[in-house]
C-alpha cells in the first residue's frame, strides 16, 4: 500500500467509517443475539401450533351467527359507559394536564424545581399503562366505572401534559410582553395572552386524547374498569362465543365511528 | 374579565362569543349527566381515598423475598422476550406491508387491500387481539408475540405508507430510468428517503411493545402480566409495587436502548 | 474501458453513423382526444447532439420520456437496438433503458445517498438487489464511478451527501450516473433549466463531449436557443405537439424561431 495521500488502484469505497461499521456490526449482532435467545428460550407448544387454524376457524364460527339479542339488554349500557369512561376521563386528564403544564412550562413556572416535579408526574404518570392504573383503582373503589374513569385521566396526564407543557413554551412572547407591559395580572395574561395562542393545540391534543381513550375504555373493563369490556369479559367467562362476537363487532364499530369523528373535529376546528 | 375600561362608545369590541358560552354550558351539563350515568358519587370517592391510606401502607415497603423476585425475573424476563421479537418481526413485515399501503408505488388494488388491513390492525386494541390469539395458539407467550405483532404493523406500516407517499419521486423516476428493477428501486431510491424516519418510528415502537408486553398476560398472553394479574388478585400488593417499579424500569431502559438507536442510525 | 484516456478509440460495437433511433408516428394523449404529441417521426444517427427546442408545453418533455417510457406512449412505434420500445414487456423495457442513459432538469439525485452511491445507481440494472442493498457493488463499478467522477470534476466529492451539492455539482453527479449505464443513448431533459448561464454552458460542455468521446448520439431538450445553436450538431424545433423544423444549426434562421415560438417582439 502506498501512504496516505496517493491513491491505489483499484480504489476502494465503503459506505461507513471503520468506526461506525464496528458500531453497526455490533448492534446487528445484539439483535441477532438477544432474537435468538428470545426464540430458544421462550415456550412455543408445538401441538397447539398445529391446529391452530383449526382453532381459529373454530373460533369464527361459534362467533357466527352473532348473538344480536345481546345488544339491549347488556351492550347498549356498557357502551354508553364506555363513551362516558372516555369523555370524562380526558375532560378530567384535561383538567390536571392543564394544571401540570402550567407547572412544567419554562416561561410560566419560573423554578426549576417545580418544573422537575411536574416533569416526573408527566412521566410516572405515562409509564404506568391504563390497565395497570386501572388495577390499582378497582383495588381502592372496587370495579365498575369509577376506576375506569381515573385510569384514563391519570394515564392521558402525561401525554396530555407533555404536549400542553410544549404548546406553551412555543407560545409567542410578544403579545405576553405587551400585556404585561400594560400592567396586567397573572390571570388576565394566562387567558389573554396565553390561551388563546394555545388554544388550537389544546384542541387537537384533547380530540386526539380522546380518540385513543375510547380504544383504551372499551378493554378496562376486562380488569374490572366497567363498559364494554365487562361485557365481554362475562360472556369470555361464560364461553357465549356468539356474545364476544357481538363485543368485538360493537368495540370495532366504535373505534371506526371515533376516528371518522375526531378526524372531522380536526378539519372543521383546528 | 374586567380588564375593559368602562365608558365606552356603544360599539362593542369583544362581542360576546355565544357559541364558546353555550359550549361550557352544555359541557358543563353533560357532565353532570354522565356522572350519575357512571353513577359517580362523591361518597364513593371519599371510601376510596379513606382505603387508599391502608393499600398504600400494605404496598409498602416493596416485597423483594427471594421467591418473589425469581418469580418477578421469569415474568419480566419473558414480556421483555415477547417484546423483543414481536419489535423484531413487527418491523420486517411492517415494510412490505407499508410499501404494499402506498398509492404513489402499489398498484390501486393492492394499495386498498393493504391500507384495509392495516385499518383493522390499528383498530383492535392488543388486548383483544391477545385475546383471539390466546384461543388460536393456546396460552402462552406466542399469543402474547402475535398480538404485539399486529399492534405494530398497525402502528409502523402506516407509518411507512404515509412517509413512502410524501417522499419525492423524482430519483425513483431516475432509478426506473437506469432500467433497474422494483426491488432495486426501492433499495437505493425509496429506502434512503424513508428510513431515517421509519427508525424513530421503530424505536417508538419497542418502547410501546415493552409496556404493552407487560399487559398482554393479563388475558394469558405470558410475560410479567400474568404474574401481575394475580398478584392483585391475592391483594399481594407489596409484590405488585415491586413488579410495577420493575415495568417502570425496563421501560425507562427501552427508551434509552431506543434513544441510543435512533442516534446510531440517523 | 478507461474513460478518460480513449477518447479517439471507437467501442467495435458502436458503427459509426449507423442509425440509432427511429421514431415513427409517435402519438400521445393524456386525454383522449387532446393529442400533446401529434404522430411525431424523428431519425437519430449514430452520434451527434441533436437539441430539441421549443415554447414550454410543447410537448418536448413527452417526446422524451417517451423514449425510454417513463410516459407510456398512445401509438406509434421507436425502433432502438432492433426493437420495437413501445411493444416490449417490462423485463424487456427495463433491459432496454439500461442502454439509454437519461438526465433530467432537477438532477433527481437521491439526496440522502453519498455522490458515488448516486453515481452507482446507474449499474443498478446490473446489479442484484441485494448486493445493492449491502452496498457491494463489483470492484470494477466502484472502479469506473471514480473515474467517472474524475472525468465530470467531482473526484473529491465522492463521499459526500448529494445534498450538500450546488446545482451545477448536482447535474454533473447526475450525468456520471448516466454515463455509468455505459448507454448507447444520452437522453436529457432540460439539463441546464435549474442552472446560472455559466454553468449552463459547462453543463452542455460537458454532455457534448462526452458523448463525442464514447461515440453515441444525445438528444437534448432545452429552452435556450443560444446554447443550441452552439453545441447541438442538428437542432429539432417543435411548435404545438409536431416538428416544424430540423437541420443543422447554420439554417435555424430568425424565420423558423418565428414559426417556433410564434410572436416577435423577442427577438429583438
Amino acid at each position: 500500500m502506498t501512504p496516505a495521500g496517493t491513491v491505489a488502484r483499484p480504489r476502494q469505497w465503503q459506505r461507513f467509517s471503520l468506526p461506525e461499521r464496528i458500531m453497526r456490526s455490533a448492534f446487528y449482532l445484539l439483535v441477532i443475539i438477544a432474537v435468538v435467545w428470545s426464540l430458544r428460550t421462550i415456550e412455543i407448544i408445538p401441538e397447539f401450533l398445529y391446529d391452530a387454524p383449526q382453532q381459529t376457524g373454530d373460533l369464527f364460527a361459534r362467533m357466527w351467527p352473532i348473538d344480536w339479542s345481546w345488544y339491549p339488554k347488556v351492550v347498549h349500557r356498557a357502551l354508553m359507559e364506555t363513551l362516558h369512561t372516555a369523555t370524562l376521563g380526558t375532560i378530567l386528564a384535561v383538567i390536571l394536564a392543564g394544571l401540570v403544564s402550567l407547572m412544567v412550562a419554562r416561561n410560566i413556572t419560573r423554578s426549576v424545581v417545580l418544573n422537575a416535579v411536574g416533569r416526573f408526574i408527566l412521566v410516572a404518570t405515562r409509564s404506568v399503562h391504563t390497565m395497570v392504573w386501572a388495577l390499582f383503582f378497582v383495588a381502592l373503589f372496587g370495579p365498575g366505572a369509577l376506576a375506569g374513569l381515573l385510569a384514563i385521566a391519570v394515564h392521558s396526564i402525561g401525554f396530555t401534559g407533555k404536549f400542553l407543557a410544549e404548546a406553551i413554551e412555543e407560545a409567542k412572547p410578544g403579545p405576553i410582553e405587551a400585556l404585561v407591559a400594560a400592567g396586567a395580572s397573572p390571570l388576565a395574561i394566562l387567558i389573554k395572552g396565553y390561551w388563546p395562542q394555545v388554544k388550537p393545540a389544546f384542541l387537537a391534543i384533547a380530540t386526539f386524547r380522546w380518540d385513543i381513550n375510547v380504544r383504551e375504555s372499551a378493554v378496562l373493563g376486562l380488569v374490572g374498569g366497567g363498559g364494554l369490556g365487562m361485557a365481554l369479559d362475562t360472556a369470555l367467562n361464560n364461553l357465549y362465543w356468539d356474545q364476544v362476537g357481538l363485543v368485538l363487532v360493537v368495540i370495532f364499530a366504535v373505534v371506526i365511528v371515533t376516528e371518522i369523528v375526531t378526524a372531522w373535529i380536526r378539519n372543521r376546528i383546528i | 374579565m374586567s380588564a375593559l375600561p368602562h365608558g365606552q362608545p356603544p360599539r362593542v369590541a369583544f362581542p360576546p362569543n355565544w357559541p364558546a358560552r353555550l359550549g361550557m354550558v352544555v359541557l358543563v351539563l353533560y357532565v353532570a349527566y354522565a356522572s350519575t350515568i357512571l353513577d359517580l358519587t362523591w361518597n364513593r370517592f371519599v371510601v376510596g381515598l379513606q382505603q387508599g391510606g391502608k393499600f398504600l401502607a400494605r404496598m409498602f415497603p416493596p416485597d423483594f423475598a427471594h421467591d418473589k423476585v425469581s418469580l418477578l425475573l421469569i415474568g419480566m424476563t419473558e414480556s421483555l422476550q415477547i417484546a423483543i421479537v414481536a419489535t423484531v418481526i413487527g418491523i420486517f413485515l411492517s415494510l412490505p406491508l407499508g410499501l404494499a399501503a402506498a398509492r404513489n408505488l402499489a398498484p390501486r388494488p393492492l394499495a386498498w387491500t393493504a391500507r384495509a388491513l392495516i385499518a383493522v390492525f390499528r383498530s383492535l386494541h392488543p388486548i383483544i387481539v391477545a385475546i383471539l390469539f390466546v384461543k388460536a395458539v393456546g396460552f402462552g407467550a406466542l399469543a402474547g408475540i402475535l398480538a404485539l405483532i399486529v399492534a405494530s404493523l398497525g402502528f409502523l406500516s402506516k407509518l411507512v405508507a404515509e412517509s413512502v407517499e410524501e417522499m419525492s419521486m423524482k430519483p425513483v423516476e431516475a432509478v426506473r430510468a437506469t432500467g433497474s428493477r422494483l426491488l432495486s428501486v426501492i433499495t437505493m431510491s425509496v429506502l434512503p428517503q424513508v428510513i431515517p424516519r421509519f427508525i424513530g418510528f421503530a424505536a417508538y415502537q419497542l418502547d410501546s411493545n415493552l409496556r404493552n408486553s407487560a399487559l398482554v398476560g393479563i388475558v394469558g398472553g405470558g410475560g410479567i402480566g400474568a404474574t401481575l394479574f394475580t398478584a392483585f388478585q391475592r391483594f399481594d400488593y407489596d409484590f405488585v409495587l415491586t413488579i410495577v417499579l420493575a415495568i417502570i424500569a425496563i421501560v425507562m431502559v427501552g427508551e434509552i436502548v431506543s434513544g441510543w438507536m435512533r442516534r446510531m442510525f440517523q | 474501458m478507461s474513460v478518460t484516456a480513449s477518447a479517439s478509440t471507437q467501442p467495435p460495437d458502436a458503427p459509426k453513423h449507423a442509425t440509432s433511433l427511429v421514431i415513427n408516428k409517435l402519438r400521445k394523449e393524456y386525454r383522449a382526444g387532446q393529442p400533446v404529441l401529434h404522430d411525431v417521426s424523428l431519425t437519430i444517427e449514430g452520434r451527434g447532439l441533436t437539441a430539441i427546442i421549443g415554447p414550454s408545453g410543447t410537448g418536448k418533455s413527452t417526446l422524451i420520456r417517451c423514449i425510454n417510457r417513463l410516459v407510456e406512449p398512445t401509438s406509434g412505434e421507436i425502433l432502438f437496438r432492433g426493437q420495437d420500445i413501445v411493444r416490449l414487456n417490462r423485463p424487456e423495457l427495463r433491459a432496454a433503458r439500461r442502454h439509454m442513459g437519461m438526465i433530467f432538469q432537477e438532477y433527481n439525485l437521491v439526496e440522502r445517498l453519498s455522490v458515488i452511491e448516486n453515481v452507482l445507481c446507474g449499474r443498478l440494472g446490473y446489479v442484484p438487489a441485494w448486493r445493492a442493498w449491502l452496498r457491494w457493488f463489483p470492484p470494477s463499478d466502484i472502479e469506473r464511478a471514480f473515474q467517472l467522477l474524475e472525468a465530470v470534476g467531482l473526484a473529491d466529492f465522492a463521499t459526500q451527501r448529494a445534498d450538500q451539492l450546488s446545482g451545477g455539482q448536482r447535474q454533473r453527479v447526475g450525468i456520471a450516473r448516466a454515463l455509468m449505464q455505459e448507454p448507447q443513448l444520452v437522453l436529457a431533459d432540460e439539463p441546464t433549466s435549474s442552472l446560472d448561464p455559466k454553468t449552463s454552458v459547462e453543463i452542455m460542455e460537458l454532455i457534448a463531449s462526452r458523448a463525442a468521446e464514447r461515440n453515441i448520439p444525445a438528444i437534448v431538450n432545452m429552452h435556450n436557443v443560444e446554447l443550441a445553436r452552439r453545441f447541438a450538431d442538428r437542432i429539432v424545433g417543435m411548435a404545438k405537439g409536431a416538428i416544424v423544423f430540423d437541420g443543422p444549426p447554420h439554417t435555424l434562421k430568425d424565420s423558423h424561431l418565428l414559426e417556433i415560438y410564434g410572436g416577435e417582439g423577442w427577438l429583438e
